[in-house]
């Protein structure tokens, strides 16, 4: 199996994006060896930005899609053919700027998608603004004395709003990323991962984030309170210590919709013909 | 015409809209074809709601000015629409609410007390003295009731046949053709929705936006029945995006809105150009701009359909005129959006979509399935394939990596930006366009009514074919209405409009939308009626603005 396409990759050197790409791809590899999945059954949901651009580099089915608008892409594929395996990738500006509606209602729902979002907490593709993640004080293009703002904290907003799988990884901890994509991936209902990596170009906080990653140990992820504690430890602002891992997984009943479908042409005509004669 | 009009008017919450359908059922139960509008302003109790039945031997489309009956459950029914009774006529009103005046006057609540029905029954008292006025007899009265009272039947009964006993005849329906089958009676937005099912629809998704709400609800509460799946997303952008995705993974999906919420959508519409998705789009217009007057009809939408999104792609638009032609092009327009891969809008109105008429059946579709990939070779989703239409793979099919893209891309759907393969793909989108025209000549894409040789032409589209079509019956007219507007039925258009001497364009709008597009095809206009209201046209008042631009 080719998982790789040929088109010409136009990352940035150093990007964290490869790391996803490539852990994904490991995981899809390893769902198919060891899980009996089919290639064909993977679809991958891109937003725009940097990061979409694994639509065009892996060898797997796509929806290219629109900025924001990711995960109802990604739940009408789920919806349309609840045997394939929907995983949405999308930019921090993506999901939680964009398409932050999208976002909370997907958790809400609870269908079965996986979002991984990549979060380098600042617009790499239009050079160099700042995102709903980005630090109090970071000095962008558009922000030039500094954004006032505080940032967002997506571990919080997903646990917030229903997630029922909550993890944050980060690029320079491949294993461990492999590990959670292939955790979440599996997870039936709405997965939520946020991945930290850098922007080699505009947001390069590689020596922050490796002073103040740790892994999770011990940490009871079927408790809701406890994930919420450990979501606040890091605002996303400060140099706090920044968890790494699940914070919280449980199983909720998925989204009320019946799957889509149509009555065979007979039985359909007869439907229909009924109605008609109810309103005589 | 021999014609009966009725009209039922009181307050938000008292039950109009269903006393009108069963005033409807009981004229259509008499062998009669009927159409009833409904008018009621954007709240939920109090205000004035009315409805207007018309009921004839030849299925009416619009509505007079002129009413036999006035059925008033208060003073302001009376008020607004005592001046429309035509000679002959008579109120019928409740004497609780209603000064006492030259008619038949029930005392509702009395009767409803004494029968120990619901209040919101009063209603049906003025409904047993109307079926009374017109001589319906009482077993007709009976069994239509029987089938179309929601609940509380027997109370209802009481309740008309009180109404029934205290009032005399006034006039007898008019008589129906000979052998006449008694026909169902359905509004615009049921027939739509059940055109969209017979056709293989597979979901509908909606967020809640008058006029379209009825197809949401509609199908929400007949989703098991139907076997298909309805869903309510949390805004019209989701909407749109998860139609895209549905139909992406292989099935046929439609959405439906009003103007503010397909505003959302254009940036999927444009999506759906680009990547060469089937959607279908109800859009049940509303005048505008921005919220409008919600809980009325326009045809203001037209021009922004027509270019709605971004960039260029094929887009097909049809706006239909009837129920029937409602149900027909709601599932043409799901065999030509999946056999050409692009969005489609089928564009109604408030009049057309909660207006309830007399169901005649639709006609067969010619059969259109989409092109599908043979499993030969290596799957790219944009190869090009005849007429420019790449043949289908769904994601999870062996051997096939699925991909599409909002992007320029080649044809395996990976981005490209290099000027030969963007110039290609452009000119392969373009080119479904014209073979979606040569297709479209094989259906009724333009319609005509009135006298063929009349050198006076009605040029309409949608729901203001019916006025039309009676004017120019009156009149001695040709009607020419375009139901495709995209892509432009330009041969047959040109057809229909042969030997016209004037042309005068009736629209609700104010632009005149359909007048402007016809003259950008190299056609002349001589005038334009338009109306911008909200309200219907009534025949009366087209006739006297015909008379004024000299017809």
């Amino acid at each position: 199996m080719k998982w790789i396409t040929g088109a010409q990759n136009t990352w940035c050197p150093g990007c964290g994006n490869f790391a996803v790409q490539h852990a994904l791809k490991d995981v899809f590899a390893d769902l198919v060896a060891e899980e009996e999945r089919r290639a064909e059954e993977f679809v991958l949901v891109a937003g725009i930005g940097c990061h979409a651009k694994i639509a065009d580099y892996l060898a797997v089915n796509s929806f290219y899609a629109i900025h924001g608008r990711t995960l109802p892409v990604a739940t009408g594929i789920t919806l349309a053919n609840p045997e394939l395996t929907v995983v949405a990738c999308a930019g921090d500006g993506d999901a939680y700027a964009e398409g932050l509606g999208h976002f909370v209602f997907a958790a809400k729902r609870n269908t079965d998608i996986t979002a991984i979002i990549h979060d380098n907490r600042v617009y790499g593709l239009t050079t160099g603004q700042y995102t709903p993640t980005s630090y109090t004080g970071f000095r962008g293009r558009s922000t030039p004395s500094g954004v006032k703002e505080r940032p967002f904290n997506p571990i919080e907003l997903a646990l917030a709003s229903g997630a029922t799988f909550v993890a944050r990884a980060y690029t320079r901890r491949l294993d461990h990323l492999r590990e959670v994509l292939r955790r979440a991936i599996l997870h039936r209902g709405f997965s939520f991962v946020e991945v930290l990596q850098i922007c080699a170009t505009y947001n390069n906080l590689t020596a922050a984030y490796n002073d103040q990653v740790y892994e999770l140990d011990g940490h009871d992820t079927s408790d809701l309170n406890a994930a919420r504690e450990r979501a606040r430890e890091w605002d996303y602002s400060d140099g706090a210590p920044i968890a790494l891992g699940v914070f919280y997984e449980t199983e909720r009943e998925r989204e009320a919709w019946p799957p889509m479908g149509r009555l065979p042409d007979h039985q359909r005509r007869e439907v229909v013909r009924g109605v008609l004669e109810g309103r005589r | 015409m021999d014609e009966i009009a009725v009209l039922i008017g009181g307050k938000a919450g008292e039950g109009i809209n269903i006393a009108g359908s069963v005033v409807m059922r009981l004229i259509s139960g008499c062998g009669l074809r009927t159409a009833m509008y409904y008018d009621y302003p954007s709240l939920i109790k109090g205000g004035h709601n009315f409805a207007v039945i018309r009921g004839a031997a030849v299925q009416p489309y619009c509505h007079r000015e002129g009413i036999d009956l006035v059925l008033a459950l208060d003073q302001e029914t009376v008020r607004r629409h005592q001046g429309r009774i035509r000679p002959g006529g008579r109120i019928i009103y409740d004497t609780g609410r209603v000064r006492e005046l030259d008619g038949t006057g029930l005392p509702l609540d009395e009767i409803v007390k004494e029968e120990v029905a619901p209040a919101v029954t009063r209603n049906m008292g003025l409904i047993g003295a109307f079926c009374k006025a017109c001589a319906i007899p009482w077993e007709t009265v009976e069994a239509v009731l029987r089938r179309t009272v929601p609940k509380a039947v027997e109370a209802n009964l009481r309740v008309a046949g009180r109404g029934y006993e205290a009032a005399g005849t006034v006039r007898s329906l008019p008589a129906p053709t000979a052998g006449r089958r008694v026909l169902p009676a359905l509004t615009g937005n049921e027939a739509v929705a059940l055109g969209l099912v017979e056709a293989g629809l597979e979901g509908y998704i909606a967020y809640p936006m008058t006029p379209a709400s009825s197809i949401l609800h509609f199908l929400a509460a007949g989703q098991e029945e139907f076997g298909i799946s309805v869903v309510h997303p949390e805004n019209e952008i989701g909407v749109m995006l998860m139609a895209l995705g549905a139909a992406y993974a292989g099935r046929r999906v439609a959405v439906g809105t009003s103007g503010g919420g397909f505003c959302l959508m254009t940036e999927g519409f444009s999506l759906a150009g680009m990547a060469e998705l089937p959607v279908l789009v109800v859009l049940a217009q509303r005048p505008g701009p921005s919220t409008g007057v919600p809980t009325y009809s326009g045809q203001g939408d037209l021009s922004f359909t027509l270019s709605a999104g971004q960039g260029e792609f094929p887009r097909l638009v049809a706006a239909p005129a009837t129920l029937e032609e409602a149900w027909y092009w709601a599932g043409a327009l799901l065999d030509l959006a999946w056999r050409f891969q692009t969005p489609a809008v089928l564009l109604t109105d408030k009049n057309l979509g909660e207006g309830m008429y007399t169901f005649h059946s639709a006609p067969e579709r010619p059969p259109l399935p989409p092109v599908r990939w043979d499993g030969d070779g290596g799957y790219r989703r944009y190869a090009p394939g005849p007429d420019g239409v790449s043949p289908l793979a769904d994601p999870g099919t062996a051997g096939a990596v699925v991909k599409v893209n909002s992007y320029a891309h080649d044809e395996a759907g990976v981005t490209v930006e290099d000027p030969p393969t963007v110039t290609r793909m452009a000119e392969k989108r373009k080119k479904k366009e014209k073979a979606m025209a040569e297709v479209l000549r094989g259906y009724p894409s333009v319609m005509t009514a009135g006298d063929p040789a009349a050198g006076t032409v009605l040029l309409c589209w949608g729901s203001t074919a019916g006025v039309c079509t009676e004017a120019a019956g009156d009149l001695g007219l040709r009607v020419v209405r375009p139901v495709v507007l995209s892509p432009f039925p330009t041969e047959p258009f040109g057809a229909a409009l042969a030997g016209a001497g004037r042309v005068v364009a009736v629209e609700e709008n104010l632009d005149g939308q359909l007048a402007r597009l016809v003259r950008g095809e190299g056609h002349w206009v001589d005038a334009m009626i338009g109306k911008y209201d909200g309200r219907p046209f009534f025949l009366e008042d087209l006739e006297r603005r015909l008379k004024e631009v000299g017809v």
